[in-house]
Formats: structure tokens, C-alpha cells, sequence
């Protein structure tokens, strides 16, 4: 999960990182009372997950709490690369006299944490690992060890940071892995961290991504989610705890396992072309379990999408017998009844197959085909599709 | 021969007295694999009972392997317990740890493989359907019944792909098939399965499953060109995955322009892997290659 910049700041300040006071507004009324309780020139920034907001006009200085107040209603609605701006952040503004870079993140090459530095701030770090290489530090993070005092000091100066800064960017760095360690963080990021010209050093702008698989450690993470901005489809499908990602085509799909849908996905798209260009509406995966419940509630969601006109099940029975498959099928189309209105192309295969399509074949739902093979199924759901 | 599971691995389950322990340790004892013992603190002592096969259950992972001569586990607890249990795991030597558990933190499986590192423990997984050596033994959740011993080897991220592809193979058979997992750090990789591919006699080919997120497609690649010299076919999955979102697997996810599978199916073909557009394209391709 990504959090928005305002929550990163939060979380990074609970953690004792050095941020400026500020707050997140969802109205320019609630914008100016910030700017007014700061009194001080502000920055009203867009709460986007995107970058390039700057550019974008998300990012503007304000005066006084009345110009913070105008500037959040310039940029409260703003679409930037598609994100639509519900939110500003006013903080106070800072004079930089440094800009610098410094992030863990999660190293999946090597299996281990990463710690990246550099002295050169201000830019993507992409940017800066193709312009100044040299400039980039990268220390790998001993999962089992952590950063402690000595190893922020051996990043710190790996990445070459001025003598006047060197103490606090290594206390910075210690409190960035508490957040990075306790928070089960994937990135924690800070760019620019800068140095305001009385020296000292601030966190100015972040970006947090949080293990959603720590979430059992972390019940109050959930509040951090951005339940707004989710699709409805995506929304409705995880309060029924279905694995669903929205997609833009126009072929439902439901499978079991992650690989055999994603593989689904593509093998649609790849038999689509031949129909110009149909593609798959959604990724779900209903695991290994398959019950009736489970089929039905992935086919209500499925069905409920206007952009669907065929929905193609593909479940291979490993561990699930196909017959428990089909018997699911049957039963979730007789509870969705008259809201199962488009066509539904099955292939089944593994373990007790033959008995799955007598079962489909009894039962002669007229919305319903059953096709041997995966890649003979997917051209059937495309072409009903197109 | 095969690879890291064989006739005479020894295999202990912790969590077997869970309802997801007990539900596979059934089924790995119905298909002939030798589950020695289970670990539970709580239940030591006690005997568990697989249809008149009677299963004792021990205190650790070290009294287990003590008594029985284990050298393999399998670990079904959940995933808040499942750190403690692999640690405790590579404590006490054991060969083949294998950690079926989905959901794990990644901050977790990050620690457990660097204590890992420089013991005498080979981690499989998290998030993982295991491995088979047909008709030898099962450690983890693969039906035992897709297929037969024979001579393909099979790596993958995915497990339903990894019984799909058994199963179009079915005829063939298959040294070993191994469930890698879909999380982004695991314990074993591809090229870990690649090299003992290709150092064991019995296997003839190799089919390798990859999907979206990381680059281990691509280091697989590279490694292949310079250390296999047996035929090896692909699959990819996740062409039609959008950026940024997560597909099903923790580790599925492209990443701006990393990690996308158009990405690792051209770095495998310049390996000189066949990659099949579909998996049952690139079943057809292995049947091109070893007949039949």
C-alpha cells in the first residue's frame, strides 16, 4: 500500500524524523485555518500518487492563510496524470539550502534491504543514478542486524555528505529505518531531505509503502487506505474477501491460483486480437476452495460490471475436484437467477474433470459452454465478447 | 534421481495438527511420501492418526529430526507464527525447509533467509505449493496424482500453473516439479532449480514458469546461457497485468517499466529458451523436444 505524502509525514514525525508543521485539507476553508495556525508563509501541495505534481500546478506558495486558502481551490480537483486531487497538504514553507536523498527499500534482486544516499538531492533518484552514479550511495541492510548508530554513519558517509550535516542525517537515518522496521515498510523514501539555511536538516517530502501482508501487526494501517479512490467493483469485491483487480476489456474472468489468472488474462488478450482487440475485464481469483458461495459472489461481482458481455471460468482442479467446481457453478447461477444474464464459457481440467462436465452437462444452463481446452475456451469467451 | 526430494527424504510437518497440516499430511502420506513426525510445544507427546497411520508429534524441529532422522520439513503455520517456525527450522540443521504459508511479511521472509545464510538449510518458498518427485515423495499441497516419475523438470512461481503443466505433460512425466512461490523473496530460485536441473541425469528438460515482478526471469536467463546445456522451455504470465497493482501473488507487480513480462519472455528467448505464448503452446514446445 502507498501512502499519500501527509501520511508518510505522519507516520516519519511519530518516528521523531524532522518534518515542518502543517496539516491535510479537503476544503480551502480548511486550507486557510491551517496556513493560519502556522503563521507563516505556506506551501499548499496536491495529495496525489503520482509524481510530477509540480509540474502539474499541484504545488504552489501561499503568503498568507487567505492566498493558502485561493491556492487550495486552484488545486483541490486538479487532475494530475489521471489522480484527481480530493486533498492538499499546507505546510510551512522552507528556504533550501541543500537538497539531498536518502531510502530503504526492499532489495528483491539480492533478498535483502537496501539503504540509498546521496549527497545531490532534488531530482528522481532515477535521475540521479544515471547522471551521478558516482554520487549514489548503495549499502545493503543486514535483515537480521538493522541500522544502528555505526551503520547510519557508514551509509552516511558512503554517500559522501557534508562534515556540517553528517551528525543529523545519521540520526535521520536511524529514525528512517525505526520506520522503515517497525512499520513493516517496503520504501521509505525522502526527497529531498534539505537543509533550511540555519542548517538544520528536514524531511520535506516522503514516500511510504507499507507490507499489507504485516497488516496483522498493524491494525491501525488500515486507516490509512485510501478507500475512496478504490474502484466500486474493487471495493464491493473486497468486502466478499475476492482477490479482484478491475481491468478494461470486456471478458469476465474467474480462476484459481494467481498464475493460472494472470495467464488467463493473457491468453484472452491473445486470442482477443482476432476479434479486434477484445480484452479481459478483471483479474479474480478465487483461490483453491471454489464453494458455491465463493462462484457466486465472484460471478455477482463479475456480472455487475457493465463492461463484461461474456465471462470465461477457467479452473484447473488440483486440489480442488471439478465436480465441487461444477456443483458450485450450478448453484451460483440458480441463486443469482435472473441477474446471470451474460454468457459463461467453462473449461475445467485436473482432478475429477469428466465428472465436473457431466454435472454442467446435466444441468444445460442455457448461458452456458463448456470448452476442453484453456486456449479453445478463451477464443470462445472472446468471440462472444466481440 | 531427482532433486532435492527423494525415496529416502524423511519429512516432518509443522502445523500438523492444523487443520491445513492435517488436511496434506494426509494426502502426502496417501501418495507414499515418508511423513515422519509432526511439531507442535503444546502437543508433544501425542500421536495423530492418518487413516491407522499413526504420526508422532514432537516438541521442536530439533527433537523431531533427534528421533526420526527427518531431513525435510514442510511448514503450514500461520503466518504471524511462520518467522519462529523456519528459524527454528534452520536452528536445528534441517536439509529442506518448505514454507507452504501465504501471507507471510516480507520483512519476515527477509529475515529468516538471511539467518538462512551460511547454515545447511535450503529454504522453498513462502508462499508456495511445494515440490514433488513423482512417485518418490511430496512435500507441500501438489496432487500427487496429475502425473507420473519421467524426465522433465519443472520450475515455477505459480502453483496452479505448475499443475496445469504437469498435467498437459501428464504422459511424459516429471523428475521433480518445484513450486518456487509468488512472494518477492523466497528461499530458492530458478537458477538454484536450473543448476540442480542440469546436474541431475535423470532430467532431460526443463520447464521453467515465470510471471510479473522482480527480475528473476531475467537472471535466470543469464544464467542459462552460460550454465544449461539441457533444452529449456518458458511461460510467462502477466502480459495483460496494468502497473502498479498487485496480481493475486505479493510479488506480481510491475513497477514502472520493471518487471513486466514482455520483458523476461524476449531476456529468455535471447538465452535461447523456447517461450510458449500459452501454456499449453509451451507444453507442445516440450513435446517438440523430448517426443512424445
Amino acid at each position: 500500500m502507498d501512502l499519500f505524502e501527509y501520511q508518510a509525514r505522519d507516520l516519519l514525525a511519530s518516528h521523531g524524523v524532522p518534518v515542518l508543521p502543517g496539516g491535510v485539507a479537503e476544503t480551502p476553508e480548511q486550507a486557510e485555518a491551517i496556513a493560519r495556525e502556522i503563521a507563516a508563509p505556506v506551501v499548499v501541495k496536491a495529495q496525489v500518487k503520482v509524481g510530477g505534481r509540480g509540474k502539474a500546478g499541484g504545488v504552489k506558495l501561499a503568503d498568507d492563510p487567505e492566498t493558502a486558502r485561493a491556492r487550495a481551490q486552484d488545486i483541490l480537483g486538479l487532475d494530475i496524470k489521471g489522480h484527481i486531487t480530493h486533498r492538499v497538504m499546507v505546510a510551512q514553507a522552507s528556504d533550501i539550502a541543500e537538497e539531498y536523498y536518502f531510502s530503504y527499500l526492499l532489495d528483491r534482486s539480492n533478498r535483502t534491504f537496501l539503504a540509498m544516499a546521496s549527497f545531490e538531492g532534488g531530482m528522481e533518484i532515477e535521475e540521479i543514478a544515471v547522471t551521478k552514479p558516482e554520487a549514489l550511495a548503495r549499502i545493503p541492510i543486514d535483515a537480521t542486524v538493522g541500522v544502528d548508530t555505526q551503520k547510519a554513519a557508514e551509509i552516511v558517509d558512503a554517500a559522501g555528505f557534508p562534515a556540517e550535516v553528517r551528525d543529523q542525517v545519521i540520526a535521520i537515518a536511524v529514525q528512517l529505518w525505526d520506520v522503515f522496521a517497525k512499520e513493516d515498510a517496503t520504501l521509505v523514501e525522502v526527497n529531498p531531505l534539505a537543509k533550511a539555511p540555519d542548517g538544520t536538516v528536514l524531511a520535506l517530502d516522503a514516500k511510504v509503502t507499507l507490507d499489507e501482508n504485516a497488516g496483522f501487526r498493524h491494525p491501525e494501517h488500515d486507516a490509512l487506505e485510501d478507500v475512496a479512490a478504490a474502484d466500486p467493483l474493487e471495493a464491493a469485491a473486497k468486502e466478499k474477501n475476492l482477490n479482484y483487480v478491475k481491468l478494461e476489456g470486456s471478458v469476465g474472468i474467474i480462476g484459481n491460483g494467481a498464475g493460472l489468472v494472470m495467464s488467463t488474462l493473457d491468453v484472452v488478450a491473445y486470442a482477443g486480437e482476432e476479434f479486434g482487440g477484445v480484452r479481459p475485464a478483471n483479474f479474480l481469483d478465487i483461490g483453491g476452495g471454489a464453494s458455491a458461495q465463493v462462484m457466486a459472489d465472484g460471478l455477482g461481482i463479475i456480472l455487475s460490471d457493465p463492461a463484461v458481455k461474456s465471462v470465461f471460468v477457467n479452473v484447473f482442479g488440483g486440489i480442488t475436484a471439478c465436480d465441487a467446481v461444477a456443483n458450485g457453478i450450478v448453484s451460483a447461477l440458480d441463486m443469482l437467477g435472473d441477474e446471470a444474464i451474460k454468457p459463461l464459457v467453462v473449461r475445467l481440467d485436473g482432478n475429477n474433470v469428466e465428472e465436473g462436465r457431466r454435472i454442467l452437462a446435466e444441468a444445460a444452463h442455457p448461458l452456458v459452454t463448456v470448452v476442453d481446452t484453456m486456449d479453445a475456451a478463451a477464443r470462445r469467451a472472446a468471440e462472444l465478447a466481440a | 534421481m531427482s532433486i532435492f526430494l527423494t525415496e529416502n527424504s524423511k519429512v516432518i510437518v509443522q502445523g500438523m495438527t492444523g487443520s491445513e497440516g492435517r488436511k496434506h499430511t494426509q494426502r502426502m502420506l496417501a501418495s507414499g511420501t515418508a511423513v515422519v513426525g509432526g511439531v507442535n510445544p503444546s502437543k508433544a507427546g501425542q500421536d495423530v492418526d492418518f487413516d491407522g497411520a499413526s504420526v508422532p508429534v514432537f516438541g521442536s524441529v530439533a527433537d523431531a529430526m533427534k528421533e526420526t532422522g527427518a531431513d525435510v520439513s514442510v511448514v503450514f503455520v500461520p503466518p504471524k507464527f511462520a518467522k519462529g517456525a523456519v528459524i527454528e527450522a534452520v536452528d536445528a540443521g534441517i536439509g529442506l525447509c518448505v514454507v507452504i504459508t501465504e501471507g507471510i511479511p516480507v520483512h519476515d521472509s527477509t529475515y529468516f533467509w538471511a539467518h538462512a545464510q551460511g547454515g545447511s538449510t535450503r529454504i522453498i518458498g513462502p508462499n508456495c505449493p511445494g515440490l514433488i518427485s513423482p512417485g518418490r515423495s511430496n512435500a507441500g499441497i501438489i496432487p500427487a496424482d496429475i502425473t507420473q516419475a519421467g524426465k522433465i523438470g519443472l520450475v515455477s512461481k505459480s502453483g496452479t500453473l505448475t499443475y496445469q503443466m504437469m498435467y498437459e505433460l501428464r504422459d511424459i512425466g516429471f523428475s521433480t516439479a518445484v513450486g518456487i512461490g509468488g512472494d518477492p523473496v523466497i528461499g530458492t530460485t530458478h537458477i538454484d532449480c536450473l543448476q540442480a536441473f542440469q546436474d541431475d541425469p535423470e532430467t532431460e528438460a526443463i520447464v521453467m514458469i515465470g510471471e510479473i515482478g522482480g527480475d528473476a526471469e531475467e537472471r535466470a536467463a543469464d544464467f542459462i546461457k552460460s550454465n544449461v546445456t539441457k533444452p529449456v522451455v518458458g511461460y510467462v504470465a502477466g502480459f495483460t497485468a496494468p502497473e502498479g497493482k498487485t496480481m493475486g501473488h505479493a510479488g506480481a507487480i510491475v513497477s514502472g517499466s520493471a518487471g513486466t513480462a514482455a520483458a523476461k519472455q524476449e531476456a529468455l528467448e535471447a538465452a535461447g529458451v523456447k517461450v510458449g505464448k500459452t501454456p499449453s503452446e509451451a507444453a507442445r514446445l516440450m513435446r517438440e523436444i523430448v517426443g512424445g
